[in-house]
């Protein structure tokens, strides 16, 4: 079974939100509009190079990822937290997570792992951090092999 | 404390700084020749990272030596082109140069510049890369190592109030105060009320109580400028009565004088917005306009009685 869910959610998530299997979903945070799908795949809204139109600057033809997440996120048919949490400072791709499945990474919240740093602590690299010893069983790295595919 | 910072928290005087010019060769005689030109008239320039998506001397290399010339840069680092790692590396190695102010980019995409088949990297967007680099300054790398004397950093960012959804770019740019964004350099733009309406919701929303807001002009000769920003130029649009304004003025003289008014009355329109904490200058004329402009405004180092009076220009 989990060698099977990436590749359901792939064949779920692939048609209706073009999904590039990031394994670290945030959907709905985001209008249900795939950041991923932003050619510089940026997480915390638009760039600075969104045409007149509101046409993305890289491909021209297409609509800025982030004007239709926007335009979205207000949507009544969204719970109002969803619309809440558009303007949540999302943090870096841990990509590691690449190709797999973010049901499972939501599950066991690996997919709200971020790095030390991030949450603003620093930690003296030649003394024992806590934790460290510990076996990590949500990290994908460590998880039997075949886990995810 | 680098001399942007200090300028922005006394709040005495609209801070001035300036794009510095892309350098490919012609050695550090080059940049001393740049510098010359600029330093009496602004406070930091800004060492550009690759603009545009074209390779040029790079962003760190610029930044170290501008400072060796007596000219504070404001060092930026787009995420287009490498990876966190690296991006750190630039921040924490340039620092030893004291390299202190930091511009954190997304960057223009490969397909603006003349090697569009290069990878694009965006490891990081511009907002993580903002909280990345004040994490920096707080003495620690992203994954937490430790920084034992961290180097003195004055992060700031760009935003685009100009470009769609124009509703959110107040948003976006909290989400970058938020993130430790201390200045702002805004997009160039040719639409007043949608300036108006970007910096009085930063007051609002409480942006200007940590960040500067800094408006950029750009100092053109022609009619043909301006509709090459409107076509080429990622982000940047013009209406067309304001170009064709330029471009009917008259002669090839009389448009140059027209291009230089429109700058003028842009920056004044700026400099007047409460809520506005200087002008950033870029200048394609390269004949004298940027002292023309700062003297006319009368702002900067060099025609800012306060600023002379308090002795904040020394270096």
């Amino acid at each position: 079974m989990p060698k099977l869910l990436p590749l359901i959610e792939h064949a779920v998530k692939k048609p209706v939100w073009d999904c590039r299997m990031c394994g670290q979903c945030v959907l709905h945070s985001t209008g249900m509009t795939c950041p991923m799908t932003c050619p510089k795949t940026l997480r915390n809204g638009p760039c600075g190079g969104v045409r007149e139109n509101g046409n993305c600057e890289v491909k021209p033809d297409m609509r800025c990822v982030w004007v239709t997440a926007e335009h979205r996120s207000h949507s009544p048919a969204m719970p109002r937290h969803w619309e809440e949490e558009f303007n949540d400072l999302r943090p870096p791709v841990d990509n590691r997570l690449q190709g797999t499945s973010s049901w499972v990474n939501f599950v066991t919240k690996r997919d709200q792992r971020t790095p030390r740093g991030w949450q603003g602590a620093a930690h003296d690299a030649h003394s024992a951090v806590p934790g460290a010893s510990m076996v990590e069983i949500d990290d994908p790295t460590s998880l039997p092999e075949g886990f995810h595919s | 404390m680098s001399r942007l910072s200090t300028l922005i928290a006394e709040g005495r005087r609209p801070v001035v700084t300036a794009e510095f010019p892309s350098i490919d060769g012609g050695g550090l005689e080059a940049i001393e020749r740049a510098a010359d030109e600029l330093r009496p008239f602004v406070d930091a320039v800004n060492a550009t990272d690759n603009p545009a998506a074209h390779a040029h001397a790079s962003n760190t290399s610029i930044a170290i030596a501008m400072s060796q010339f007596g000219l504070e840069p404001i060092m930026q680092v787009v995420c287009r082109d490498k990876n966190r790692i690296a991006m750190q590396a630039d921040i924490v190695g340039a620092s030893l140069f004291g390299v202190e102010n930091i511009a954190c980019l997304t960057g223009d995409d490969v397909t603006a510049g003349d090697e569009p088949e290069a990878r694009r990297v965006f490891d990081l967007d511009s907002t993580q890369l903002i909280k990345v680099a004040a994490g920096l300054g707080e003495g620690h790398y992203l994954s937490g190592r430790a920084i034992k004397q961290p180097p003195t950093l004055f992060v700031g960012a760009v935003e685009n109030p100009f470009a769609p959804p124009l509703d959110y770019r107040v948003q976006r740019a909290l989400k970058k105060a938020e993130a430790g964004a201390r200045f702002l350099q805004l997009q160039i733009g040719y639409y007043p009320e949608r300036l108006e309406a970007f910096v009085r919701g930063c007051v609002e929303v409480g942006v200007t109580r940590t960040t500067a807001l800094l408006p950029t002009v750009v100092l053109t000769k022609s009619a043909k400028a301006l509709s090459f920003m409107d076509d080429a130029v990622p982000g940047i649009s013009i209406p067309v009565d304001v170009i064709a304004s330029v471009a009917g003025a008259g002669d090839k003289e009389a448009i140059a004088e027209a291009s230089y008014q429109l700058t003028l009355d842009i920056s004044r329109h700026a400099l007047s917005l409460p809520g506005v904490s200087g002008i950033h200058l870029t200048d394609f004329r390269h004949d004298g306009s940027l002292e023309r402009l700062v003297r006319d405004l009368g702002i900067g180092p060099a025609f800012d009685p306060v600023a002379t009076a308090s002795g904040t220009t020394s270096h």
